[in-house]
């Protein structure tokens, strides 16, 4: 099933370390006045987990839209495989290894938890909308091959007894489930996760960090992530670029960013490190 | 002045029966066992077509009012199935389907009708130019997809271009072809074997086939620029579409080269080839291709923008294109549903294509259910049935002018629905054939599937 599941291209590319597999370049965002981003490198090595943080407004979702392309960036390259991706329409990202979550989930509310999943597969659904008209025995069989492959996804996140239910009446924490699953589907080299622990309890932090270690190892992944819980970013992530007013204001492992006074000014405001 | 009990009950045995019927046709097509399947079909055809032409005391079980209804309730659905796809299905508020009908309508009339009068030339011009210009619009779309970023308007002028090059090229050809098969069809004494009714069936239904494909086109040139704009806007630009192309009706023998179709005064001549069989084999055909769409990858691309455009964006999908698919199919199928009305009534005027009528589908796609294609077939044949059928005539037992209180009393009805039930009358449900097909779930030891331990804490 690892076969199917992950993707070649992954394994290719983890050979060569030494190529970034993502390489942000002065990126920069403005809506009329406000520089919400203002020259924000981050370069991304292959198999890394990687985190974002910063507070609240900070333009680390700005940075997560403009790399899977929701916005276009006002300045700067977005090197994907040595392939500039800025300004490329969000589904041409997509197919180019970019799965992302979203901070508010979005799943498709009125369909079910499988469908919501074989969505993802759209792309490379193996058959065209003739064969599905005439019903041929190609898509016949990318259907019910598309379908086995969604329902493992499924069993690997403990959701194939749920599969015909409707997204929107699911709980809190399988909406995430899915989501995460949805954006694997898509067969991405790189995975943003925007948020993924946001409203969670502390068990339910512990089994989403197992959960994303799992994945990563399990599917050969990149994975970038935006949080905010300190205790989920400090365990889970390599490496950790901070933001603050829409720059990087530090970069390092989390030990090193724990120590920053920047960082700490940052999230707790002036003179905290005294009194700390 | 009062109501007949006995026509009172005839008129609800009759609206059961048609649901019924409605109920069957769709348990039938989904059953599992191919000739139980293609048996019960012809059964069910066969059912309405004896009661059609058999005939109990002076008049067929079903008269020529009833047969009426019949086919414009086929034609209606079909139109509506349209609409649902773009509506219910794909979330794009239109306002433009009846447009479409009516481009169908007039398309496949002008063909027939040309030829039962010696002129293969409309055939030749419309076929010929169907086919080139979907050759052009094909082929652009493959070549422009190459180049990223196209603005929408550069791309939609290179379109037009394409189109109108085809459509003079296609009058040229269908021109000068034409008048060559003018002996075949002989004279109206000594008829030709083009003359025959044979081949007045087979124009027929290329002529509604064409009648689809040109709404088809008719709506990617109108649809490509206009779809980008949100759905509220797209919805009101769709209505002056309507009206656009009802006052080209009206003025088609003054500033378009169309006598024959004789403007406001509406078009009278078009032969009456829509039989049953052609209703019911049209309005299947619209079941089955709309469905399969809809149960595929691509009918899920196509729900996925209605649900979150954001959200499948990110999963790939190119949400303009999914836009545009269903806008296209949805106008072929009210094209489709045109040229068969065209053929049934054997005239046309521009006042049944006029843009207040043009809310009927939009009225059955809501009342059935947005999403529903069930919803849809039941709400348009009870429609008929009910609004123009029962209520018509009972209300007319009542005096001349009381039928117009059946516009007071259906929106209420409607008005009261949305209150009741404002997913419509049957929701999300669908029966026998339009069920979504369901995985087969895995059943057993999960644990032994997923990594043991890795999502404890969660159920």
């Amino acid at each position: 099933m690892t076969e199917t599941l992950a993707n070649p291209m992954a394994s290719a590319a983890t050979a060569t370390t030494n190529q970034p597999l993502l390489d942000v370049r002065k990126l920069n965002k403005f809506f009329g006045g406000l520089r919400a981003v203002n020259d924000f490198d981050m370069i991304i090595y292959p198999g890394e987990l990687v985190g974002l943080i910063g507070p609240n407004g900070a333009g680390k979702t700005t940075c997560f839209n403009m790399i899977s392309g929701l916005y276009t960036p006002s300045g700067g390259e977005i090197i994907l495989y040595g392939q500039n991706v800025a300004g490329l329409e969000p589904y041409e990202v997509t197919q180019m290894g970019v799965g992302r979550t979203f901070q508010n989930i979005r799943l498709f509310p009125n369909l079910s938890v499988l469908d919501n999943v074989r969505i993802a597969y759209h792309t490379h659904a193996g058959y065209s909308m003739i064969d599905a008209i005439l019903r041929t025995p190609r898509y016949e069989r990318m259907e019910r091959e598309l379908t086995e492959k969604a329902q493992d996804f499924l069993s690997i996140f403990k959701l194939e007894r749920i599969q015909d239910e409707l997204a929107m009446n699911l709980p809190y924490g399988e909406q995430r489930r899915v989501e995460i699953a949805r954006a694997l589907a898509s067969n991405p080299r790189l995975l943003l996760l925007d948020e993924p622990a946001a409203g969670m309890n502390p068990a339910e932090i512990v089994t989403l960090m197992d959960l994303i270690h799992f994945v990563q190892e399990r599917f050969n992944l990149t994975i970038l992530l935006i949080e905010h819980q300190m205790r989920f970013v400090m365990g889970i992530c390599e490496r950790i670029t901070v933001m603050d007013f829409g720059e990087v204001i530090a970069r390092g492992t989390p030990k090193e960013i724990q120590a920053d006074p920047r960082v700490v000014e940052a999230y707790l405001g002036k003179g905290a490190t005294h009194a700390a | 002045m009062e109501l007949d009990p006995l026509s009172l009950l005839i008129s609800i045995v009759k609206i059961a029966a048609v649901m019924a019927w409605v109920y069957g046709l769709l348990r039938v097509m989904g059953h599992a066992s191919k000739w139980v399947k293609i048996g019960g079909i012809i059964a069910l055809f066969a059912v309405v077509q004896l009661a059609i032409s058999i005939n109990v005391g002076d008049s067929p079980i079903l008269n020529n009012f009833d047969t009426g209804l019949l086919f414009q309730a086929c034609t209606i659905t079909m139109v509506s199935l349209g609409l649902n796809l773009i509506y219910g299905f794909n979330g794009q508020f239109s306002l433009g389907q009846w447009g479409f009908y009516g481009i169908g309508a007039y398309a496949a009339a002008d063909i027939t009708y040309r030829w039962t009068n010696g002129d293969a030339a409309g055939l030749l011009v419309a076929g010929i130019g169907v086919i080139l210009i979907g050759v052009v619009i094909l082929g652009l779309n493959r070549f422009l997809s190459r180049y990223r970023g196209l603005p929408v308007l550069s791309a939609f002028t290179l379109y037009l271009i394409g189109v109108i090059i085809a459509g003079v090229a296609a009058y040229y050809i269908g021109a000068t072809l034409g008048p060559m098969l003018a002996p075949l069809f002989g004279t109206s004494d000594v008829p030709g074997i083009l003359r025959s009714d044979l081949a007045l069936q087979v124009v027929f239904v290329l002529a509604v086939f064409i009648a689809g494909a040109f709404a088809a086109e008719v709506a990617f040139l109108f649809g490509l620029p206009v779809l980008t704009l949100g759905s509220d806007y797209f919805g009101i630009a769709s209505l002056g579409f309507v009206i656009v192309v009802n006052t080209l009706m009206v003025n088609s023998d003054t500033i378009l080269p169309f006598p024959e179709m004789k403007g406001g005064r509406g078009m009278v001549g078009i032969p009456q080839v829509t039989t049953w069989f052609y209703a019911f084999f049209f309005l299947l055909l619209v079941i089955v291709v709309m469905r399969n769409i809809i149960h595929s990858s691509t009918g899920r691309a196509i729900l996925s923008v209605r649900e979150d455009e954001t959200a499948s964006k990110a999963m790939g999908i190119n949400i303009a294109n999914y836009k545009l698919l269903s806008f296209v199919t949805g106008s072929l199928f009210a094209g489709l549903g045109g040229g068969v009305y065209a053929h049934y009534i054997g005239f046309l005027s521009p006042g049944t294509f006029d843009f207040l009528i043009g809310f009927n589908p939009l009225i059955i796609v809501v009342f059935g259910g947005l999403g529903s294609m069930t919803g849809t077939l039941v709400a348009g044949f009870f429609w008929m049935f009910f609004l123009e059928g029962m209520l018509r005539v009972l209300l007319g037992q009542l005096g001349t002018e009381a039928p117009t209180w059946r516009f007071v009393l259906y929106p209420i009805t409607l008005l009261l629905m949305m209150l009741v039930r404002p997913k419509g009358l049957l929701g999300s449900v669908e029966w026998g054939f339009l069920k979504r097909p369901v995985a087969p779930r895995r059943g057993g030891n999960d644990s032994a599937r997923g990594p043991a331990g890795v999502v404890p804490a969660l159920k």
